[in-house]
């Protein structure tokens, strides 16, 4: 049985982000970019995966520009065993990933796919989906706990008010959410071997995919800033603060 | 052409999360119609049709709609999308599991979490975890959209008197099945929707804390409880109590935020709150950036005052 894990190259979450002053987006130069953390948890979950036996090769797609070879490399050094990168230099909105996704995946017949649930950069929560639309499968979106069996795999999925589990036919498109697992790091001897695993370039013209949306950004601007708070010295201010400034008690 | 809202609901009752979907959607155009899709989902439907700006109800009651499984309730939204120029549902876990799906059948994009609708076809919306606004203009002839519930005021539950239909429609896709849910039970308002939420962190220090420092001023309060990353991971208190990017988000008129830091992913959950109050020992928490009022004080003392004298 072979897993694709889709990994994105986006700006590493410990980084407070900045507006361009122009407002066409967000300040990405010298920034620090990494694997989106969700699909790290997706690369981590194939690997336990093929640890356990239910895989026997786990394959990592990214679409993206060059540079989004680190982050194929990265999830080689955890233990994926081949890399894809789709080259593109446009802006990838869902839809037309998903399009590329599907092309990889019927082309290598792979049987569990995986994402993480939400790039932390768009932060869409769509690719999953609109891959496992147009593959036709069955979806376990959120997924907290993974279970192969057979044929088939069982997944429980965080949803508003808990959890809920669902069975799907493989192939089944998953996307993961943070409980599922713990992301190992890579060691360095693997990060060494990595450099050697195979890394196949493509463009989004081998799949038959123009990297064109219907929709566009128009502009980006930050947040509305809240007005400075203040301290207060004791819980008596702060319920006299709660009653008769804000009104909200 | 009319406007389609997807209610969500638990075959027995309307949520709120529908009531604020309605708003956004008139704020689209006139004509908004509301899908009811469940199992034994009628008293749905008759709620729906009470609320005020919808112009009719579409009821379809069929067991492969009972758990909102994305495969089967996607066809069904897609057979229905010939009629409508907007399909309009709230950004829960309900929502955005099925909404993609129904993009990628019809060979649409679509726009996610919306907070504010500029004009039919652009919208604004929150990306890198709510530090940066987006404001996205899409030229589809079908506009999908989930939208940010707490961004938009609830529509009046009654005061609107509009036609059901029930329409015989059972999509199975035969790609997926329910086998067990695990609710968590609460008696207490419905975090996302809640008008007063008290919130924990790590600082608890544990589970039993949560009953003894939190419940209390909750119940005085008659608000909810949330919690941060930190705790929910420590295991003091179920997952679905989480605030925050990747656990709920919420927009209450008082949230109050006791032993939580205030790291990013927290703030993205709980910044667009009326008044933020802070209790940290630590006066150098990020939390004091976006606090209306802070506390610095011990909490296991201030929580117990607070509740006293409330």
């Amino acid at each position: 049985m072979k897993a694709l894990v889709a990994v994105k190259r986006v700006i590493d979450y410990n980084v407070k982000v900045r507006v361009k002053a122009d407002n066409s987006g967000v300040d990405l130069s010298n920034t620090k970019m990494s694997i989106n953390p969700f699909c790290e948890i997706a690369v981590e979950e194939a690997v336990r995966l093929k640890e356990a036996g239910v895989v026997d090769e786990v394959i990592v797609a990214s679409i993206g520009p060059k540079e989004a070879q680190e982050q194929i490399r990265a999830a080689l050094a955890l233990g994926a065993d081949r890399g894809i990168l789709v080259q593109t230099d446009e802006k990838a909105y869902p839809l037309q990933v998903a399009k590329i996704l599907k092309g990889i995946a019927e082309q290598e017949g792979t049987d569990v796919i995986l994402l993480g649930k939400q790039a932390i950069d768009d932060d869409n929560n769509q690719t999953g989906q609109m891959l496992a639309a147009l593959m036709g499968i069955g979806q376990g979106t959120f997924a907290s706990e993974v279970k192969v069996e057979g044929d088939k795999v069982n997944v429980t999925r965080e949803i508003d008010g808990g959890l809920q589990t669902v069975a799907l036919p493989l192939p089944a498109v998953i996307t993961t959410d943070l409980r599922l697992n713990e992301p190992r790091y890579a060691k360095l001897p693997n990060i060494m071997k990595a450099k050697k695993k195979p890394l196949d370039e493509k463009t989004p013209a081998d799949f038959g995919v123009e990297m064109v949306s219907k929709q566009e950004i128009v502009k980006v601007t930050p947040p509305a800033e809240r007005s400075a708070g203040v301290k207060v010295g004791s819980v008596d201010e702060l319920i006299d603060k709660l009653k008769n400034e804000a009104k909200v008690l | 052409m009319a406007i389609l809202v997807y209610a969500e609901h638990d075959n027995a009752e309307l949520k709120k999360a529908t009531l604020s979907t309605v708003t956004a959607a008139t704020q689209m155009g006139d004509d908004v119609h509301v899908l009811v899709a469940g199992s034994g989902c009628k008293p749905v439907a008759e709620q729906a049709a009470k609320v005020a700006g919808v112009s009719k109800v579409i009821c379809v009651d069929s067991p492969a709609y009972e758990y909102q499984l994305a495969e089967n309730v996607s066809l069904l939204v897609k057979d229905l999308a010939g009629d409508y120029s907007h399909i309009v549902a709230p950004a829960t876990t309900n929502g955005k599991n099925f909404m993609p799906r129904v993009a990628a059948l019809l060979d649409v994009s679509m726009i996610t979490d919306v907070m504010q609708v500029i004009d039919a076809n652009t919208f604004e919306r929150p990306i890198y975890a709510g530090n940066a606004l987006a404001t996205v203009k899409t030229s589809e002839d079908k506009v999908l959209v989930t939208v940010r519930t707490t961004a938009f005021d609830a529509a009046a539950a009654e005061g609107g008197s509009a036609s059901i239909e029930e329409l015989d429609n059972a999509q199975d896709a035969g790609k997926s099945s329910f086998v067990g849910e695990e609710l968590a039970k609460s008696d207490r308002p419905e975090l996302t929707s809640a008008e007063i939420v008290v919130s924990g962190g790590r600082a608890l220090a544990n589970g039993e804390n949560f009953t003894k420092y939190i419940e209390p001023l909750a119940d005085k309060l008659g608000a909810a409880i949330g919690a941060s990353r930190a705790a929910v991971d420590a295991g003091y208190v179920p997952n679905d109590m989480q605030v925050g990017q990747t656990g709920k988000i919420v927009a209450p008129s008082l949230y109050i935020a006791a032993g939580i830091s205030g790291a990013i992913q927290h703030l993205a959950g709980m910044k667009d709150s009326k008044v933020i109050v802070a209790i940290n020992n630590d006066p150098e928490a990020p939390i004091a950036t976006v606090a209306d009022y802070f506390l610095e004080a011990d909490l296991f003392d201030a929580l117990p005052e607070l509740t006293s004298k409330l």
